[in-house]
């Protein structure tokens, strides 16, 4: 009995130690993973001037599709702006701009001081259509293929390695 | 004893009602979603911008007819597992939900056991 119970203390402290271990090395931060290699979510967007709106159809046009989420009040989104801006000269790409929960004014500064890179541009002024994408936070974009499947989601602003990495899948 | 059983079928009966009548509450939907950009909040707790906007989907989800399960499963799907405190079952996350039982029963088996020996 005495075994047993030293036994079963052992398991315990073991058990315990196991546990910190892992969920000390876990990163909870918000993880991609759960979108990728899944299909597009259907969804209707009103274009920037509001003239009318897209769907998941209008954007499977080309092989591949980068949706943006973006907005002027978003520091880090004039970072990745240049790349962004060297992305729209690729071939196979299509850019879709989602303007997040910003004022039509100030996106409109925005864009004719950096150069509108978008093939589509539109908005989505109280973020409701960005939660169907798992956005939590600007600036976001996603890789699509031309079947509507999520390649890859980069989660802040688009870095040169990212810009390579794309290049690198899209040609 | 007519009395009793027409009481009875009324409680009864009126329980039917009650969990017919019973809608999603966003309440307590928004306490038991996780807010991603705050430390430690629930939905509930936070008056951030993410917080904001969940509990605009959270109302659309719910005025679609959407049941609350419905509504954990397709934040998951969006966010991951993360974002609810409850998470659903399955493979990765079965020793969190099996394990306490397992304890319960070797727990109460080890007191059983030893209870016997020092009778």
């Amino acid at each position: 009995m005495q075994k047993i119970i030293k036994i079963l203390i052992l398991f315990i402290f073991l058990f315990v130690i196991g546990i910190f271990y892992i969920s000390l090395k876990r990163d909870t931060n918000y993880d991609t993973s759960s979108l990728i290699n899944k299909i597009t979510p259907e969804f209707k967007i009103i274009s920037f001037d509001e003239s009318n709106f897209y769907t998941r159809d209008d954007i499977k046009k080309n092989n591949y599709i980068l949706i943006n989420f973006w907005s002027s009040w978003c520091t880090p989104c004039r970072i990745e702006h240049p790349i962004l801006m060297k992305l729209s000269q690729t071939k196979n790409l299509t850019m879709l701009g989602i303007n997040f929960k910003d004022k039509n004014t100030q996106a409109i500064k925005f864009l004719s001081e950096l150069g509108n890179p978008y093939d589509l541009l539109a908005k989505d002024k109280n973020g409701k259509q960005s939660v169907k994408f798992g956005v939590y936070g600007i600036p976001e974009s996603i890789l699509i293929n031309k079947d509507l499947i999520i390649i890859q989601k980069f989660v802040g602003p688009l870095s040169f390695e990212d810009y390579n990495n794309i290049i690198k899948i899209i040609e | 004893m007519k009395l009793n059983l027409f009481i009875f079928i009324l409680i009864f009966f009126s329980q039917f009602t009650f969990a017919a009548e019973k809608t999603v509450d966003p309440n307590q939907i928004h306490k038991n979603l996780r807010c991603l950009v705050c430390q430690g909040q629930s939905i509930s707790d936070s008056n951030s911008d993410f917080a904001q906007t969940i509990k605009l989907v959270v109302k659309d989800l719910i005025d679609e007819g959407k049941t609350e399960e419905e509504i954990y499963s397709f934040m998951s799907d969006k966010y991951g597992d993360w974002i609810v405190f409850r998470p659903e079952f399955n493979i990765q996350n079965s020793l969190l939900w099996i394990l306490p039982y397992i304890v319960l029963i070797f727990g109460g088996f080890f007191i059983f056991s030893f209870l016997k020996k020092r009778r």
